[in-house]
């Protein structure tokens, strides 16, 4: 993705007309008193983990453009309304910020970007400001200059600048929406990121399946196969160029990388057996994945070009599933060798086996959150729900309760987890859902059709 | 185990006899389980005299118990009831050599996905190696394993699941 650029806070001070009044801002003195505070106030932060704090207010106005310009993607004034709409319900949806409402939004003029109007903002309550501009260039790309701003403190607290493609507009918008989280929260941003799933559609007793791909706020949505054959699982390869999946094409269960490029698909491992569950190494050097030899489950690995799989587990029982450590050290993965399915950690080599489940019950899905500090996985009782735990067991949280949530996929910063939720009874619907690490922000994420099996992509290059 | 395999053959030859009694012009007639006997009519085309081929698919569900066993929750094992359908799928399939089949393995919808891929072919496999020790040829036996993917009952209780755990024996024409 050569095509988008950073800016650098200088450069995006060069590049923009309204920068001569930068300098200026950041050197507003501080009349604390002024805002009716005795003393300095706390540095504006926000936890991601901590309870019960109550979202930010945060103000988040149209970025007005420096000329009304028409382009591929629309006119510069109507995208500036829309980015500004992409970064308040990314910031709303991660349930720690709460955007103002539009009637108490003030029109912000082009020169006001990097001067703003402190006074009133304080008046609405909005202890966070966001403003931004975008500008049409004229090589046919866009700049998105963002900056946020603590109303209190009458501070700028940071800003940075995208150069888009206008095909790519709406990532200037999630750029934007991660600086303000990742600035406010301390976490790492997660917005600019895509989804693979399987779309469904169809009676329960046939769904038609067809893998898709999105972006994780659910916009640019495309079907990547078309149906004829069942899909399962699809996994982001580490560098988004493909997809790693299984499919029932030509009756032979088998796991299949899709180049997402050119949309072609290649057989991973030329085998009579059955093989399932792919993901990726960290690296991309492998495709861990199971394989099922008359009744008998177990782990491998095999080069993601392809050749000799390497086997990693064997034991009598069934072995499969699994997830990289972020470091590809360690893979986490399902057994019912004890009589049920449970959750074991080995090393990458297949060694040393641990099981680290033990709450009642059994336990599914394990996927390795890209921090490294969790693992999420699929509790099964009654019920599925999705939780998470410390990688050597124990801390076990459940953070859903619904009559079936299942396969968890993190976030990029390993603060969000994706799932599927399924409907009891003879519907065969399943939606995809988001859930925070709290368990209290859960919300259902727009899809054409019904939805499952999702996999949230890393942060885009 | 010579003798329990000397057992299942003879086994496998009296199941034969008692599915070929459809045809008595080579097999001597035997009491039917599922038809009056008055019912059975010399065939132009078939013992049913319709036209169904023999050897298909369709003549195999129709001549088995049933091409279907079913498993208790997260279990493979292939339980008395399932044995005798199986003994008439081995017969059938003894009957004619020259056929080849797949197992479908199925799970119900309270095991997650990938599990239950490999659930499903564990069931598969059980039904497979029954039939193989019943004297079906393994060449002639393929599986595949749908985990939940294809239920047959759409509910979401006891009953529903009991039906959707199973392996079916499908006659590749």
């Amino acid at each position: 993705m050569t095509r988008f650029a950073w800016i650098a806070g200088l450069a995006l001070i060069a590049a923009a007309p309204a920068v001569a009044q930068t300098a200026a801002a950041p050197q507003t003195p501080a009349p604390a008193a002024a805002a009716g505070q005795d003393q300095a106030p706390p540095p504006l932060e926000v936890s991601v983990t901590g309870g019960v704090s109550a979202p930010m207010p945060i103000a988040i106005p149209a970025m007005p453009t420096n000329a009304v310009i028409s382009t591929p993607a629309g006119s510069t004034d109507d995208l500036g309304r829309k980015l500004a709409e992409i970064v308040t319900n990314d910031l709303k949806n991660s349930g720690l910020f709460s955007p103002l409402q539009p009637a108490q939004l003030r029109s912000v003029i082009f020169p006001e970007v990097t001067a703003p109007a402190f006074d009133y903002w304080g008046g609405t309550g909005a202890q966070a400001l966001v403003q931004g501009f975008i500008r049409a260039n004229g090589d046919g790309n866009l700049t998105v200059g963002c900056y946020l701003y603590d109303v209190f403190s009458k501070i700028e607290l940071s800003r940075q600048g995208f150069v888009v493609p206008p095909s790519d507009w709406r990532r200037a918008g999630h750029k934007c929406a991660d600086m303000v989280y990742t600035r406010l929260t301390g976490e790492g941003p997660y917005f600019d990121s895509r989804v693979v799933y399987v779309s469904e559609t169809g009676p329960k007793a046939k769904r038609i399946k067809r893998l898709a791909i999105m972006d994780q706020d659910g916009a640019n949505h495309r079907f990547l196969t078309n149906g004829q054959s069942i899909v399962l699982t699809p996994r982001f390869a580490p560098n988004q160029q493909s997809i790693v999946y299984m499919s029932y094409v030509n009756d032979r269960p088998a796991i299949y990388v899709y180049d997402i490029g050119s949309g072609r698909q290649r057989l991973v491992v030329q085998n009579v057996n059955l093989t399932f569950a792919p993901r990726f190494s960290p690296d991309g050097r492998y495709i861990l994945f199971s394989m099922a030899t008359g009744g008998n489950t177990d782990v491998y690995r095999v080069a993601a070009s392809g050749g000799t799989p390497q086997r990693l587990t064997n034991s009598p029982g069934i072995d499969d599933g699994g997830s990289y450590s972020p470091d590809g050290s360690k893979i986490v993965f399902e057994s019912d060798r004890s009589g049920g399915q449970q959750l074991y950690v080995m090393n990458a080599d297949g060694s040393n086996q641990q099981r680290i489940s033990f709450g009642g019950g059994r336990y599914g899905t394990p996927v390795w959150s890209p921090r490294g500090d969790l693992i999420a996985f699929t509790k099964l009782g009654g019920a599925f729900r999705i939780g998470v735990m410390n990688p050597t067991g124990g801390g076990e949280r459940l953070l859903t309760n619904a009559w079936q949530d299942e396969g968890p996929s993190w976030s990029p910063n390993g603060r969000v987890i994706i799932f599927f939720r399924s409907s009891q009874g003879g519907s065969g619907k399943a939606d995809l859902w988001m859930v925070d690490l709290t368990g209290q922000v859960e919300r259902k994420i727009p899809t054409p059709l019904d939805g499952s099996d999702p996999a949230w992509g890393p942060l885009r290059p | 185990m010579k003798l329990s395999t000397t057992l299942l053959a003879a086994t496998a030859l009296i199941a034969v006899a008692g599915c070929s009694k459809k045809r008595p012009e080579t097999l001597p007639p035997a009491p039917m389980t599922d038809a009056a006997p008055g019912q059975v009519a010399p065939p132009a085309t078939n013992p049913y005299g319709d036209a169904v081929v023999p050897g298909s698919d369709a003549d195999f569900r129709r001549s088995v118990t049933s091409n279907t066993v079913n498993f208790d929750v997260d279990m493979y094992d292939i339980d008395p009831q399932a044995r005798s359908i199986l003994d008439s799928q081995a017969a059938w399939l003894t009957k004619f050599p020259n056929v080849r089949a797949t197992i479908e393995g199925h799970c119900d919808e309270r095991g997650t996905r990938e599990y239950n891929l490999a659930l499903g072919d564990r069931r598969a496999n059980a039904a497979k190696n029954y039939l193989v020790a019943r004297g079906v040829s393994p060449a002639r036996l393929t599986t595949i394993s749908y985990g939940k993917e294809r239920p047959i009952a759409m509910g979401s209780d006891e009953a529903a699941y009991a039906q959707n755990r199973r392996a079916v024996t499908v006659v590749l024409n």
